[in-house]
């Protein structure tokens, strides 16, 4: 082999080796941090892993927010207008969380079909809905429509 | 009026733009001497209008032209000065004129800065920087167009979001943009090499200054962005790998693979289509970025409205100029063949590892911000984690962390592996040390946060004592060198510590209540209305002490925004040397009082910054490098020796 020969071919298993171990570690890790997105439907009547982390979308309805007295825990109901699900969540609302408006919750579902929540996201576009709650708005009222 | 001639400026650029790209290169191929003349008077012609175009913006919005679409909805009555100008880039439209601009600036200052190369290539280079021009200068005027009229002009306009009336959004997308942008330059060089199917150590030194340049901007804007998103946002984080943080992320790893190649294609005849494809990949990862952020096709942080139109515009763009880059780059890669050779034990192979890595890392960030699109086309909305980038960025970095010493110990050309790596065994010690006594003096790490403490020290220590056994060595390059990877290892340090040692708390605090977080006493004094230039707030008193001794009072804000109905957190940040105080309130609980108050603690974190810095004046250390500038200066006789001779 020559000179030249021998060392493209160990660039070449250098770069192969690395594309391997590269992707070798995108799907473990992918596969461990992939969150599904799910609308409250989805939720309660149980088409999710219960095991993993999913993002919950949709409105906060109106006169659910109920706070604990002496702490930061705070219950709120997330509904797509066809089903809700509770989620209880402890720590510092968003600016932009408010009763009637989108939020995305991100978490798992706990006991008593409570879902806990570790983050509470109220991002929104122009329209004070966070595409995602939007979808979820959107796809129960299709349904709805359909049925 | 005024909107008229800003719209019929903007007319003339996209008309200038369109020329420079077809006269120069028609001369180039026909060997037409008058028509590559005009590359440079177009170029300058070019800046001016578009430069014209968006002060005239600006203007609109100072005097508060309301019957502009775009300055009513970013604008009003109540916006003090300073942020009605700064509201010119505060969306869409004006982002992207400003970005054209940038762009023109920095074709202006390549046809004014190269002398050092011959009429025939910069032809070429000013007409490729012009087909960039065109295209987005098209994608201004037909999808984004800032003078659009409204009839009649409202009374007040919408005002600009909150977030963005603060000194950062004054400097922050102006620099970021440059750097952006600068990577067009970096490209263009590369597709004019391509075209004319040759490549020489001279094009690669001449471009190599130009790469560092815009590499140092990127730097900068990304530091920047970290620290106003640190301050600003109200919640203490410091990079959310979010997608919008990631345009910005991406094109600065692929230029960081890319300036490291340059290092080893200026000197000898290796690597060269490899540096070429860099250049391209980086500035694809730019125009890329620019897709994510301004189609709204990913769910971010950066709430821009979503406008398919607009995201397929850019992606048309993205196809033409990757497309076609990639496209010339394999019919003419043959052309760009090494002729010398490469020694395993050498610098160049370093330097080659690491463009790999910071390639892999760059590509694996990619596939996590896309993931979520691909998913989305079969029909499933998902979200990727930020968890999943830390580790893979953690993993990926790790091998550069450990072989940073080694490419800076190796020498050119040939050397022998044995004695280069018993030179650095003693640091390996002394970063144990070190690492060691931090763990014992930060109540111990975890894992990740060792390894990265470790990584620091062990960089940190190499860099200093290369630094002085080679004090004859003064080059500006080798000392820029120095600075940029003592910038890694203090970021490295600082960013284990902030991130696995900052303690986080919300708690509930009545007036007067007093918690303990960190060994700090917070003592919350209640909470005042205040009402400052156009909004009001509700402000905080917070008292810090240390063992009965008062170390600063914060007054963090919970402000309402009138106009926008927008309520907006504004943290107060007791900065500190190995450590910031962050206090952010959260809403109040009841009627007796009694708010959620968000305390952080987070250690060395303005020494994460001070690293990124570090890098950025590497960078522009180099960029005084004497050896290149006498080489250069010999490049420009020659040069001048040809004109004269044909003339």
């Amino acid at each position: 082999m020559t000179p030249t020969r021998k060392k493209r071919l160990i660039l070449v298993m250098m770069v192969a080796v690395g594309v391997a171990v590269a992707t070798a570690i995108f799907l473990t890790a992918v596969r461990e941090n992939i969150n599904y997105f799910k609308t409250p439907t989805e939720v309660a009547t149980g088409q999710f892993n219960a095991n993993s982390t999913i993002r919950l979308g949709g409105m906060v309805k109106n006169g659910s927010v109920k706070r604990a007295k002496d702490s930061l825990k705070v219950r709120f109901v997330v509904t797509d207008f066809k089903k809700d699900v509770t989620v209880e969540y402890q720590g510092i609302l968003p600016d932009l969380f408010r009763e009637g408006q989108g939020v995305v919750t991100i978490g798992k579902m706990g006991k008593e079909d409570i879902f806990v929540a570790e983050e509470v996201l109220a991002k929104h576009d122009e329209n004070y809905m966070p595409p995602e709650a939007a979808d979820a708005l959107h796809q129960a009222r299709s349904n709805g429509e359909s049925e | 009026m005024l909107a008229s001639i800003g719209q019929f400026l903007l007319i003339l650029s996209l008309v200038t733009a369109a020329v420079l790209t077809v006269l120069p290169i028609t001369g180039y191929f026909k060997n037409h001497k008058g028509l590559m003349r005009t590359g440079r008077p177009l170029s300058y012609l070019l800046f001016v209008l578009t430069l014209a175009t968006f002060l005239i913006l600006v203007f609109l919005f100072v005097i508060q032209d309301f019957s502009v679409t775009y300055v009513w909805q970013h604008s009003s009555l109540t916006l003090p000065l300073r942020y009605r100008i700064t509201a010119t880039w505060g969306a869409h439209e004006g982002s992207v004129l400003m970005w054209v601009t940038i762009q023109a600036l920095w074709i202006a200052a390549v046809a004014r800065y190269s002398r050092s190369l011959s009429l025939s290539q910069i032809s070429r280079v000013l007409s490729v920087l012009g087909i960039v021009a065109t295209g987005f200068l098209a994608f201004v005027l037909f999808a984004s167009n800032p003078f659009e009229i409204t009839n009649p002009a409202p009374l007040d306009g919408r005002d600009l979001n909150p977030l963005l009336q603060d000194f950062g959004m004054i400097i922050h997308p102006p620099l970021l943009y440059f750097g952006y942008v600068g990577l067009s330059v970096a490209f263009a060089l590369s597709v004019a090499a391509l075209i004319g199917g040759q490549i020489d150590e001279k094009w690669i030194r001449w471009s190599r200054r130009w790469t560092n340049l815009a590499w140092a901007f990127l730097t900068i804007g990304i530091i920047l962005g970290s620290w106003w998103a640190y301050y600003e946002l109200g919640w203490g984080g410091w990079w959310f790998w979010d997608p919008v943080e990631n345009a910005s992320f991406l094109p600065w790893l692929a230029g960081t693979a890319l300036i490291h190649v340059q290092a080893v294609s200026e000197r000898k005849n290796a690597f060269r289509g490899w540096t070429v494809l860099l250049a391209i990949i980086a500035f694809s990862l730019c125009v890329l970025g620019t897709f994510l952020v301004r189609s709204g096709s990913i769910t971010s942080v950066h709430s821009f409205a979503a406008d398919p139109f607009r995201g397929i515009f850019i992606l048309v763009l993205l196809a033409l100029y990757a497309g076609g880059a990639l496209t010339l780059y394999a019919l003419r890669v043959n052309q760009l063949k090494s002729t010398d050779t490469i020694n395993l034990n050498s610098k160049e192979t370093l330097l080659l590892a690491n463009s790999l890595i910071f390639i892999t890392a760059t590509f694996t960030i990619l596939l996590g911000t896309l993931f979520p699109m691909i998913f989305e086309a079969v029909g499933k909305k998902i979200s990727v984690g930020a968890p999943y980038f830390g580790l893979m960025f953690f993993l990926i970095m790790t091998p550069m962390a450990v072989l940073l010493p080694l490419g800076v110990q190796l020498k050119w050309h040939k050397d022998a592996m044995t004695p280069a790596i018993k030179t650095l065994l003693p640091h390996l010690l002394i970063a144990a040390l070190l690492t060691i006594a931090s763990y014992y003096l930060f109540d111990g790490l975890n894992l990740r946060a060792t390894a990265g403490v470790f990584g620091g020290f062990w960089i940190a220590s190499t860099a200093l004592a290369q630094w002085i056994l080679y004090k004859g060595k003064t080059n500006a390059s080798f000392i820029g060198m120095s600075v940029a990877h003592l910038g890694v290892a203090v970021f490295l340090f600082s960013m284990s510590m902030t991130e696995h040692k900052d303690v986080e708390k919300d708690i509930l605090m009545k007036p007067g209540q007093t918690s303990e977080v960190a060994g700090f006493n917070f003592t919350f004094n209640g909470v005042t209305a205040v009402q400052i230039e156009n909004y009001k707030a509700q402000q905080g008193s917070i008292l810090v002490s240390k063992a009965g001794e008062p170390i600063v009072e914060l007054h963090p804000q919970k402000r309402f925004y009138p106009k926008q109905q927008q309520p907006m957190t504004e943290a107060d940040i007791y900065p500190g040397l190995t450590k910031d105080i962050y206090v952010s309130l959260g809403e109040e609980i009841n009627k007796q009082g009694d708010w959620a108050v968000r305390i952080y603690i987070k250690p060395f974190i303005r020494w994460m910054w001070f690293g990124g810095l570090m890098m950025l004046a590497g960078a522009l250390i180099a960029l005084f490098n004497l050896r290149s500038k006498r080489l250069e200066q010999q490049q420009i006789n020659t040069v001048m020796k040809d004109q004269l001779e044909l003339s």
